[in-house]
């Protein structure tokens, strides 16, 4: 996506992700006078209140009735602007399944959701506000694009592909302060292909949103400690899902791990076994994520840690993976 | 009198051809949603044929009045209308509810020329039309939103986030009209779930709120105008109508809500219509000025 925004990486240490949205929507606005913004009741929480200021005939709040946005976001692509509207994940989701579904996804307008608070990273709040099986939800959708963007930065890229790119969007970012994988946008962002953040021959650890930092985190440290290399994949987009990256990393290093805030049943990895499962060759493969249960009340990364989807989790889990038997010849006959 | 008799006498035939056209597609396609699609035939056929600014030749005009049908298993009625309008090729009636068809039971606004919302889960069609009374205002356009709701489909507690929102926006670019045939799939509304009274809700939620014969072209043509010209707030017409209506002896019975039509049947209801569209006639010709 190139970049646009410059924005330091000093700077960044201090802006959540949110406020980094904020700020990539305000400069939307300004070059698109169709872009308008709509909350319900949460302009504060999503940080799309930085657009109301600049915008406030293009900001619509509804209240707290987010069937009732999703509608009115409908019917305001439908004529021609391009809604963003936001609100917490779960009610982004679940809430509104059949208006997303109905009025958003079946009728492909040009709406682009962001989906704040995904995941358990509004922890404290308890299991109604976590987050945990919209990615399986969304990821059903027909035309829906679904990206989970790594942190700020790449929040700020995911709202701007979304405006480029027309159709309906599933942006799920979280509630506060993520841990910062990119200095800025220049990164080369792709819609639809994995970043690789870590090269390696061993393992593939595949991991979205919050995770991917914490992948990131353990394959460093296993290189040190362990001396192995693990590859570790930045799967920001959901859908279309990078196959290729996914059919490399099986064919290359036979152990794949993924890694994600969110259910292990139908978010990315059972995304990643689909590719596999249809690729019809063997590999060593562990889902991390939560374990079909609803989640502990906590601070986010200490669920994290307690899920077992923070570095050190995944470096376990890595560990146990480099035990399993799996050749690393070419021939995957004799496998399984 | 906001309809000149000449006006009358027209809008009565179009809707008995549009009737006629239903009929016709029920019966080639099996069965299909006769009675909703008779209550709001005279709704769609005023707006289609007096009110709504349309351009047959660019149907995607962006300045055009919009039509939100929300009760969109009214799609067999609706389809009709926009056959008729010219939008779409007659010959699509014909493939109505068939395998790979463009046209079934609800319609899809990205198959079916004209339609401004695919609907059919209902309570979903007034938060699309705020949608596009909202973009109007922004864009500085002019143009009007009706949208048409069935009487069961309140009470899906949906719709009331959107009346909320149409008054709180003060959305007076949006018509709202409710089909009010009193009946639902299972029963009528106010033994399967009451709405009455129905006038106070909808004033207690901050509509000027008009209530009349919905099988009557000048009532609605006077309610019509009475909503574009009230600015302080938005208007909602309930139109109390009847379930089949001009089909015989299915009118006001909710078991019509979808029916099949045979051979016998479908002869049947052509005569039925001819009568029922005979004493409209009648009427217009008495009173009409």
């Amino acid at each position: 996506m190139g970049g646009g925004l410059t924005y330091t990486a000093v700077e960044s240490t201090k802006l959540a992700t949110t406020e980094l949205y904020g700020k990539a929507m305000v400069e939307l606005g300004t070059a698109h006078p169709e872009v308008v913004a709509l909350t319900a009741d949460l302009a504060g929480s999503t940080k799309i209140g930085d657009f109301q200021e600049k915008f406030p005939d293009r900001f619509f709040n509804v209240g707290i009735a987010e069937q009732n946005m999703f509608g009115i976001a409908a019917g305001m692509a439908k004529a021609g602007l391009v809604p963003y509207l936001s609100t917490f994940a779960q009610f982004a989701s679940m809430r509104v399944a059949d208006q997303l579904s109905t009025d958003i996804c079946y009728q492909n307008v040009n709406a682009k959701i962001i989906a704040t608070h995904g995941g358990t990273s509004f922890g404290q709040a308890g299991s109604t506000h976590h987050a945990i099986t919209d990615i399986a939800l969304v990821r059903a959708l027909p035309n829906l694009t679904v990206i989970v963007p790594a942190d700020g930065y790449e929040t700020v890229n995911a709202v701007k592909a979304a405006y480029a790119t027309p159709g309906p969007f599933y942006i799920r970012i979280n509630r506060g302060f993520d841990h910062v994988l990119y200095e800025n946008t220049d990164y080369g962002f792709e819609l639809g292909k994995a970043q690789l953040l870590h090269e390696g021959t061993d393992i593939t650890v595949i991991a979205c949103g919050s995770c991917a930092y914490q992948a990131l985190a353990a394959a460093q440290f296993l290189k040190n400690s362990d001396g192995l290399t693990v590859r570790v994949l930045n799967m920001h987009t959901i859908k279309p899902l990078d196959k290729e990256a996914v059919q490399k990393a099986i064919g290359e290093t036979r152990r794949i791990i993924t890694v994600e805030d969110h259910s292990v049943i139908g978010g990315l990895g059972s995304a990643v076994a689909e590719v596999m499962a249809e690729m019809g060759k063997g590999c060593a493969f562990t889902r991390l994520g939560i374990q079909d249960h609803f989640s502990i009340i906590g601070l986010h990364e200490d669920i994290m840690s307690h899920e077992g989807i923070d570095s050190n989790g995944i470096a376990n889990t890595v560990r146990e993976m480099m035990g399993k038997d799996f050749e690393a010849d070419d021939n995957w006959d004799d496998e399984v | 009198m906001a309809l000149t008799k000449q006006e009358w006498l027209a809008l009565e035939a179009k809707a008995h051809q549009l009737r006629l056209d239903m009929l016709e597609t029920t019966h080639m396609a099996g069965s299909g949603h006769i009675g909703g699609g008779s209550s709001v035939m005279d709704i769609l056929t005023i707006l289609y044929h007096k009110f709504m600014n349309l351009k047959v030749e660019d149907p995607n005009w962006e300045d055009r009045d919009r039509c939100i049908l929300s009760k969109g298993h009214a799609g067999i009625g609706y389809a009709s209308v926009l056959v008729d309008f010219g939008w779409n090729d007659r010959e699509q009636l014909k493939t109505f509810n068939l395998t790979g068809s463009k046209m079934g039971i609800h319609l899809d606004s990205n198959k079916v020329i004209g339609v401004d919302a695919s609907t059919g889960s209902l309570g979903h069609g007034q938060s699309i039309a705020v949608g596009t009374a909202l973009a109007a205002r922004l864009q500085g356009k002019s143009y009007f939103t009706y949208c048409i709701l069935g009487d069961g489909e309140l009470n899906e507690g949906s719709n009331w986030e959107a009346f909320m929102s149409t008054a709180q926006f003060k959305l007076n670019n949006l018509i709202t009209i409710v089909d009010r045939n009193g009946a639902m799939i299972d029963g009528m509304t106010e033994d399967i779930m009451a709405l009455e009274p129905l006038v106070d809700k909808f004033e207690a939620f901050g509509f000027n709120t008009l209530r009349i014969d919905g099988h009557s072209f000048p009532e609605l043509a006077n309610a019509i105008e009475v909503a574009m010209a009230t600015k302080d707030k938005p208007t909602c017409i309930i139109a109390d109508t009847v379930k089949a209506q001009g089909f015989g002896g299915k009118a006001g019975d909710y078991r019509w809500h979808y029916g099949a039509m045979d051979n016998d049947g479908y002869e049947q209801a052509k005569k039925d219509l001819e009568a029922y569209y005979l004493g409209r006639k009648a009427v217009a010709e008495k009173e009409g000025i």
